[in-house]
């Protein structure tokens, strides 16, 4: 009895262990159930999804990064550097770093000049960016500026210079009508961009040589493969491909040549081409006034950008491309050509100069430049004396039609086709353009107009150029600005020249002719042009022109003195040199500058003397 | 050749002998030794190759290992006088928690002792079982309704408090540690049921106590890729992390989730997403193997101990031991919501390194005491 309740303790000891450990088999066989579900999660996981996942982690750690390509420099045709990289500084900011953006902006007000335009800007493009990449607020800044912030840098968390290559022009002014530009990238250059190879780049070509080579000087983007964190700063390299740099331009352009047009057009405005008429190579292009590149690189702002427009010069418009002017009186050698080579009657005759032209149906009375008239005229002394008469008669008696068709010959009503965009194509008028345009018959008095330049007829000065090269040389080549592309580890490649067209002259006399009568209109006493050729030792040929801008009435009179500026005539010069053998071709215009004689040749005379001494022409 | 084999039994024995001396198991110190230095390892990795922190640890550990010593040092039959004495200790604390606590992420958990910051909570997850034991051992199996009621309500008391703090992990782990102790307890498996239908019951319920952070965590659990760059964003790195490692690994140090900073908590709760990373499959398997033999070599010292506080005790704090790691791994790998508790012995961090320790130090004594009767 003694032994029972320790027995019935034991027993239910040995029952109390049986019942535990069975408890603990299950609770055994439960964990090593739920280790076995969590093994199969880590092999659902590392096996069966690793490849999605490993693609996951490798886009986590894996940025790519643009590196954008240095662009090509632009040179003269002597190597003169026209547009090159300069490393400038500029102030970025990283928004990441920033504490307060406003109260940043309005700090750094004080210290730099940040214009409002640059906080829009900068904005903007706050927009449209990468985690942690910093943004320009200011380009180029002055080294003041530069000092000034580096002392106050403390205050601005997260706002750096940033030392990049910015686009820079040597010659400025001199060469913006020419090279045009480069400028931020906008919505419409983005519509026909090739994005990817535009990433990391800021600026695109905008006009001139600039934006017509684009391509070319543009090179390819590189790329850096950079393993970043979870916050998307840079930690190394992983890979790397280097950008293509874009190639280098060679110009045709001589600067010498290019600076001493833009000085003897002095305070005028015009344009003034010069071009070599063997191939079409342009030499010079001047448009005044020009305007400073610069700011269009660092960003203009709305301000000074409004008043480079609304200025009644129009500094910003290329007058060389753009400009329609009515070729006046240097139209006079390629009508006297033509009615020499159509055989015309009249070309072989003298007419009797009054100083007026009347038609026998009409009592209108046609003026000559001299109010008592040239006398008796034959081609030649017409050409000299830029007799209007003559020609008022000539165009008469050729008729529109020829007159129009043999002026298409040397280009006329159609664009040169010179390798930048924005060239104007002129107006040649002919029968069928005045049904067209006004719906009605051509008139013929308005053929005797044409006679003399005037009238519906508008030529652009790089027309100009281009028929005083035909009239030179008989051939008519594409104008191009650049010479060459030069790539960084190659041959360069030469541009050929086109040869757009020839006059077929089926008597060379009759060119001869012409041509003659041109160099004398320089080189005689009696020559429209006569003080141009003062003590030259080569020869040129040329014609005045003066093209009216407003129509004088029948009987009142045309002075200079009194007239309006804006309303004075235009001066026209075209010119060609050598006679024999032709070397340069220049066109010569200057926007109320009165006469040709004394506003336009002295220029060409300047660029003739340049270049006879650059070029060491006999 | 002879003599060698001979010195080398000699070697042997001393070794035993040693842990007989130590009161220690040498299977279960040894798996806990090789999971410490792995944990090392990766924390190494984790933390950056951060030394200041790798030496914060292994103090930690150290602490750790002392303590569990210490603890296999005094014997079950203490253990169990102490028992309800701790117990009104703990509740005490965590009563003054809410009276002088400190507040850290949000949660009044600590308590500061002027020279030690403790969470008292984390000591329940050791007495609550202690006590639920002291109390159920003296009952016959199987345990009346008032025995379960009762104990019941030792844990859920502790359980209450620690949730309010509010600590849901350790909450849960305490609760888990009480069902633990009923269910070895021997009660009846209608009783389970029942139990496991009212738990289940008591969930809607227990949303509206929910703080908000804590729905959004089990929401995010529901569908991680609603939410990529908030708090499903965890979960998302944590899984390409794992993922990525694939069956070999990255190799250690070479993490690209964790050491470009992507995978949150790296050296905290999502420890584990870094061991897969970087050790693959076959690390992940070593380690989940390594714990499955710790766990059933607990469970092992559980069924042999001598008297029923002991096996409860032990069956408990094995059992506590698995969950912490069943409900991290679950986490890091997306079947479980985001909780708040780390990887056992391997994740940076403070109290449950050293409660876990002791806990093995009490499982430690309990092979020993055992030992000592059979033998």
């Amino acid at each position: 009895m003694v032994a029972m309740p320790a027995s019935i303790y034991l027993a239910d000891r040995q029952y109390e262990q049986r019942v535990f450990q069975f408890r603990a088999l299950i609770v055994a066989l439960i964990c090593l159930f739920l280790l076995l579900v969590l093994a199969v999660r880590m092999i659902y996981l590392q096996v069966v999804h690793h490849d999605m996942f490993s693609t996951l982690s490798q886009n986590n750690r894996l940025q790519v990064i643009p590196t954008p390509p240095n662009r090509g420099l632009i040179f003269d045709r002597n190597g003169v550097v026209l547009a090159e990289n300069q490393p400038a500084f500029h102030l970025e900011i990283t928004p990441e770093d920033v504490v307060d953006m406003e109260k940043t902006l309005s700090g750094l007000v004080e210290v730099v000049n940040v214009r409002p335009t640059d906080i829009e800007s900068f904005k903007d493009a706050l927009k449209r960016r990468r985690k942690f990449e910093s943004i320009p607020l200011r380009l180029n800044l002055s080294e003041r500026e530069t000092a000034l912030f580096a002392v106050n840098r403390h205050r601005f968390p997260g706002v750096d210079i940033a030392a990049r290559l910015s686009r820079h022009y040597p010659f400025a002014e001199t060469t913006a009508h020419v090279l045009g530009y480069v400028g931020r990238i906008d919505e419409e250059d983005l519509i026909n961009l090739d994005q990817a190879n535009y990433r990391g780049t800021n600026h695109i070509g905008k006009l001139g040589v600039e934006q017509a080579y684009e391509d070319i000087l543009h090179g390819n983007v590189g790329y850096q493969q950079l393993e970043v964190n979870v916050e998307g700063r840079e930690l190394r390299i992983l890979e790397e491909q280097a950008p293509v740099p874009g190639d280098d331009l060679q110009l045709h352009l001589d600067i010498r040549l290019q600076q001493i047009a833009e000085q003897s057009m002095t305070e005028k405005t015009g344009a003034v081409i010069a071009m070599d008429p063997n191939n079409g190579a342009i030499l010079a292009l001047v448009s005044r006034p020009s305007f400073d590149p610069h700011p269009f690189v660092n960003g203009i702002s709305k301000k000074d950008y409004q008043a480079l427009r609304d200025s009644p010069v129009q500094p910003l418009f290329n007058r060389a491309l753009r400009g329609q002017y009515p070729p006046g009186s240097t139209i006079k050698p390629a009508l006297a050509l033509a009615a020499l080579e159509l055989g015309a009657d009249i070309a072989h005759e003298t007419v009797n100069c009054k100083g007026f032209f009347k038609l026998p149906t009409d009592d209108r009375k046609y003026r000559d430049w001299k109010k008592h008239g040239h006398g008796k005229v034959d081609l030649h002394t017409a050409i000299v004396q830029s007799c209007d008469v003559y020609f008022y008669n000539l165009a008469n008696q050729m008729g529109i039609d020829a007159v129009s068709e043999f002026l298409g010959l040397f280009g006329l009503g159609q664009p040169t086709g010179i390798d930048v965009a924005g060239e104007k194509p002129g107006l040649l008028p002919s029968r069928e353009w005045k049904r067209k345009r006004y719906a009605m018959p051509w008139f013929p008095g308005e053929t005797i107009s044409v006679g003399i330049g005037q009238g519906y007829m508008l030529m652009t000065p790089m027309q100009l150029v281009q028929m005083s090269a035909a009239l030179a040389t008989a051939k008519i080549y594409q104008p191009q600005l650049v010479a060459a592309l030069l790539p960084k580890n190659a041959e360069a490649v030469p541009i050929t020249p086109v040869l757009k067209s020839e006059l077929k002259v089926t008597n060379l006399a009759n060119w001869d002719e012409v041509r003659l009568a041109m160099r004398d209109v320089v080189h005689t006493d009696r020559g429209t042009a006569r003080g141009s050729s003062w003590g030259t030792k080569y020869e040129f040929a040329g014609k005045t022109g003066t093209a009216q801008v407003i129509g004088i009435a029948q009987d009142e009179e045309y002075d200079e003195e009194t007239i309006a500026e804006h309303f004075r005539d235009h001066a026209l010069f075209i010119a060609f040199s050598p006679v024999e053998n032709p070397r340069l071709a220049v066109a010569v215009l200057v926007e109320h500058g009165g006469h040709g004689s004394s506003a336009a040749a002295p220029v060409a005379r300047q660029l003739f003397d340049a270049y006879m001494k650059y070029y060491d022409v006999q | 050749m002879f003599s060698n084999e001979v010195k080398f039994a000699e070697g042997e024995s001393l070794m035993r002998e040693i842990f007989r001396r130590l009161r220690l198991d040498p299977a279960l110190f040894l798996s806990l030794m090789v999971l410490i230095g792995l944990g090392l390892l990766i924390l190494y990795s984790a933390s950056g190759q951060n030394g200041a922190m790798l030496l914060r640890q292994g103090f930690r550990l150290l602490i750790g290992v002392i303590s569990m010593l210490v603890f296999a040092q005094i014997s079950t039959h203490k253990l169990r006088l102490w028992s309800p004495w701790l117990y009104v200790g703990g509740i005490f604390c965590l009563l003054l928690i809410f009276a002088v606590g400190d507040v850290g992420k949000g949660a009044q958990r600590w308590l500061d002792l002027g020279i030690v910051r403790f969470q008292p909570s984390e000591l329940m997850k050791l007495i609550v079982p202690m006590t639920m034991a002291w109390y159920l051992s003296g009952k016959l199996l199987p345990p009346k309704f008032k025995h379960i009621v009762v104990a019941t309500i030792i844990f859920m008391l502790p359980l209450a408090l620690i949730a309010k703090q509010p600590d849901l992990g350790t909450a849960m782990l305490v609760g888990s540690a009480g069902f633990v102790c009923l269910f070895l307890a021997g009660m009846s498996w209608w009783w389970m049921f029942s139990a496991s239908v009212l738990v289940c019951a008591a969930m809607p319920l227990a949303w509206n106590f929910m703080h908000g952070y804590q729905r959004q965590r089990v929401l995010t659990f529901l569908n991680p890729e609603n939410d990529p760059l908030g708090a499903g964003y965890h979960i998302i790195q944590s899984k390409i992390a794992i993922g990525s490692g694939g069956v070999y690994g990255k190799g250690w140090l070479n993490g690209t989730q964790s050491h470009l900073d992507f995978l949150p908590e790296r050296s905290t709760d999502f420890i584990f997403s870094v061991l897969a990373e970087e050790f693959g499959l076959f690390g992940v398997l070593f380690i989940l193997a390594l714990f499955a033999f710790i766990v059933l070599r607990g469970l092992r010292i559980a069924s042999c101990a001598k008297d029923g506080y002991s096996r409860i005790v032990a069956g408990s704090i094995t059992l506590t031991f698995f969950v912490y790691l069943i409900v991290n791994v679950g986490m890091v790998s997306g079947l479980l919501p985001v909780v708040g508790i780390p990887l056992p012995l391997v994740s940076y961090g403070g109290t449950s390194i050293v409660t876990l320790l002791i806990g093995f130090g009490m499982l430690m004594s309990i092979n020993a005491d055992r030992r000592f009767i059979s033998g």
